[in-house]
């Protein structure tokens, strides 16, 4: 296990190098260009394919094909380059291409600003793309967080057969920690689930018993309805509900108020709460680790009796996530919130006032 | 009594979607009974556009992938890449390689990427009924062109082929028609080089196939051809524009 | 004698192989197949010469040409 100093960006693109990424395509765009940088060097070392595209949007059709032939394959971008994407990321998610996407997002709407923000939450987890299609969503709070998920995401890729999404900011991208980098997988691993994936892939049929066919509305190389691909999609993501919720909570049996917060600002109010805590406030803390399929149970379990209020702190104006907080709690408790939005940074003591106001006396 | 003359073996037996006339079948027909005689069977891999040109691969015993309209060769790009072996090619109509995709060809192109691409010019968008398209010619009523392309308002027919023999990267490019039997010898003859040239591994190759369009042109097949022999052969002369 | 072969389902009677045949072998009858195309029939096939030039312009690959050896 070795323990390096890096930037986000870099990290993420090493995590995926070991978990056996052998295709990278994207496009410069902050704040996510190390993704790229690091891949252009990386690849050819381990013998992948990097490619920069003309547009986001032919980066995220090359991925389309790399993940076609079977290999482990990613794309990154930034925001509005994601958005250029949207189309074929819904053609992966519609034909069950096995891709990794990340998405170091940025202030919004349109080119935004190139400052952090969170301001992707409902492209990210509602709809990337046309059609109603969801994906496993990944909101890494740091950057260790950030290079276990990347990892943990191309199994799940692969798993599923179905795109994965890594949801993260500007902030985390840019930012160095020292983190402990996940082993190598091995050549023959590899090679096993190319072999594998060969049953559907389309590289030249090679005296298969029969041409693979792949477009949106096929799983595993054969066409079906659409509608009945439509079915076994919403069969997953039910399935994902019990399978695939993942949260972190602290302090919510005896709390009088909840912190809730993913990403980069659940890493903000995660310090709020210690500080509260020590001034005597009884505060709990929730952070979905995963934001699709959005953990509902850890709303439901707390004990509304004992409650003033729940606040949502996120680096996006209009909020988002908020919104999904305030589908799970149904009125039961007061909701507050802590934005800042368009590339400016939750502070801290933005998170403890607001805190208080919605805590009422001690 | 011996066959001299047979159905591709690659063409499934079943009945083919395209309008009667449609020279999309008879470049689907080309291709595959070149693969045959080239015997790339199965080592290939077709990547489809989107319209008219997606229908083909129903048609065709061959892997094939649909892509995002106009991005077929960035996806046939990546797919050569990851699978060096298998032999790549795109399938695409005149809108989807020239108009919403015309980046993606230029810049496959100028990589040099060694991929075949197959280009269908048949001056209009057909699957979506007859809109312009970049190879509409002048004066050419369209759904979209009611009074005829003018330029003031629709800009000129672009030339695909001279366009892209402005790049180093592609090693051979050539327009053919199958618009009559001398032509289709030609057109086989073209598709056979091309994919020669991703064989021996030389880089970027593209047969444009001038075609019709009976249906939206508003002809019947018969008049289509000559539409295409008089009017369409003069805005988009046949040959090979470059064979490195 | 050489003699061409048209498979009914896959001919659109586009006519294209009428309109090329040298000996004008090629025309239809009142006959449709499932599509509803009146397909096209070899009506003089004593003319043939085996010249394959219908099957070779025929976008549909629908007509096959035989020949004694």
């Amino acid at each position: 296990m070795e323990r390096v100093f890096m930037k986000g960006c870099q990290a993420i693109a090493e995590a995926a190098i070991r978990a056996g990424c052998r295709f990278f395509a994207g496009y410069p765009i902050t704040p996510q260009n190390e993704i790229p940088e690091y891949f252009s060097r990386r690849l050819p070392e381990v013998g992948g394919v990097f490619l920069q595209g003309e547009s986001e949007t032919a980066s995220a059709a090359m991925l389309y094909g790399a993940g076609a032939t079977g290999i482990r394959a990613m794309t990154s971008s930034s925001s509005c380059g994601i958005s250029l994407m949207s189309e074929a990321i819904g053609w992966m998610a519609g034909a069950c291409i096995p891709v990794v996407i990340c998405n170091v997002s940025r202030g919004g709407p349109g080119i935004g600003s190139i400052q952090p923000s969170q301001q992707d939450y409902f492209q990210a987890t509602k709809a990337s793309g046309n059609g109603g299609f969801r994906m496993l969503v990944f909101a890494p709070s740091t950057v260790q967080e950030a290079v276990d998920m990347t990892y943990r995401a191309f199994d799940l890729a692969q798993k599923y057969k179905y795109p994965v999404y890594i949801l993260t900011d500007g902030f985390t991208g840019e930012m160095m920690e020292p983190v402990v980098l996940p082993p190598m997988r091995s050549e023959e691993f590899l090679a096993a689930e190319r072999k594998a994936n060969e049953a559907w892939a389309v590289r030249g049929r090679g005296g298969a018993p029969k041409a693979h066919k792949i477009r949106c509305g096929t799983r595993f190389g054969v066409r079906c309805p659409l509608e009945q691909k439509n079915k076994e999609d919403w069969e997953m993501y039910e399935r994902w509900k019990k399978d695939e919720i993942e949260y972190e909570t602290d302090g919510t049996e005896d709390a009088e108020l909840i912190i809730t917060a993913y990403g980069i600002s659940a890493r903000i109010a995660r310090s709020a709460v210690s500080i509260l805590r020590k001034e005597g406030y009884k505060v709990g803390f929730i952070r979905p680790i995963k934001i699709h399929p959005f953990p509902e149970i850890a709303y439901e379990q707390l004990d509304y009796s004992r409650l003033r209020g729940i606040l949502c702190a996120e680096m996006s104006i209009p909020p988002q996530f908020t919104y999904d907080v305030e589908a799970v709690v149904r009125k039961r408790a007061p909701i507050g919130t802590c934005l800042r939005s368009g590339g400016e940074i939750i502070e801290r003591s933005a998170i403890i006032e607001a805190a208080k106001k919605l805590y009422g006396a001690k | 009594m011996k066959k001299i003359y047979a159905r591709p073996k690659g063409l499934y037996r079943n009945i083919n979607g395209y309008c009667p006339g449609c020279l999309h079948s008879a470049a689907g027909k080309i291709i595959m009974s070149v693969l045959e005689e080239m015997d790339l069977l199965d080592r290939t891999a077709m990547v489809d556009g989107v319209g008219c040109c997606a229908n083909n691969d129903n048609y065709m015993d061959l892997d094939a992938i649909g892509t995002p309209h106009g991005r077929a060769c960035a996806t046939a790009s990546a797919i050569k890449r990851c699978s060096p072996e298998t032999i790549v090619i795109t399938y695409q109509g005149d809108g989807d390689l020239a108009s919403i995709g015309l980046a993606e060809t230029m810049l496959a192109a100028n990589r040099g990427d060694n991929i075949t691409v197959f280009f269908i010019n048949n001056a209009n968008y057909g699957m979506t009924g007859g809109q312009m398209a970049p190879t509409t010619l002048l004066d050419m009523k369209t759904t979209t062109t009611p009074f005829g392309r003018n330029p003031k308002e629709h800009g000129y027919p672009m030339d695909m082929c001279k366009i892209l023999s402005a790049l180093r990267g592609p090693s051979y490019i050539a327009r053919v028609t199958c618009i009559d039997v001398p032509n289709v010898r030609k057109a086989r003859q073209a598709v056979k080089d091309a994919l020669q040239h991703q064989v021996d591994g030389k880089g970027f190759s593209m047969v444009e196939f001038v075609s019709n369009c009976p249906t939206n042109w508003g002809l019947t097949p018969l008049e289509s051809l000559r539409f295409a022999k008089e009017r369409m052969l003069a805005e988009y002369p046949l040959g090979v524009y470059r064979n490195l | 004698m050489p003699k061409i072969e048209i498979e009914p389902e896959f001919c659109k009677g586009c006519m294209y192989c009428a309109e090329t045949c040298p000996k004008k072998v090629i025309g239809t009858t009142s006959a449709v197949n499932s599509k509803g195309y009146q397909y096209a029939v070899p009506l003089h096939p004593e003319n043939c010469i085996g010249c394959t030039l219908c099957a070779v312009i025929c976008p549909d690959a629908a007509i096959e040409v035989y020949k004694e050896e």
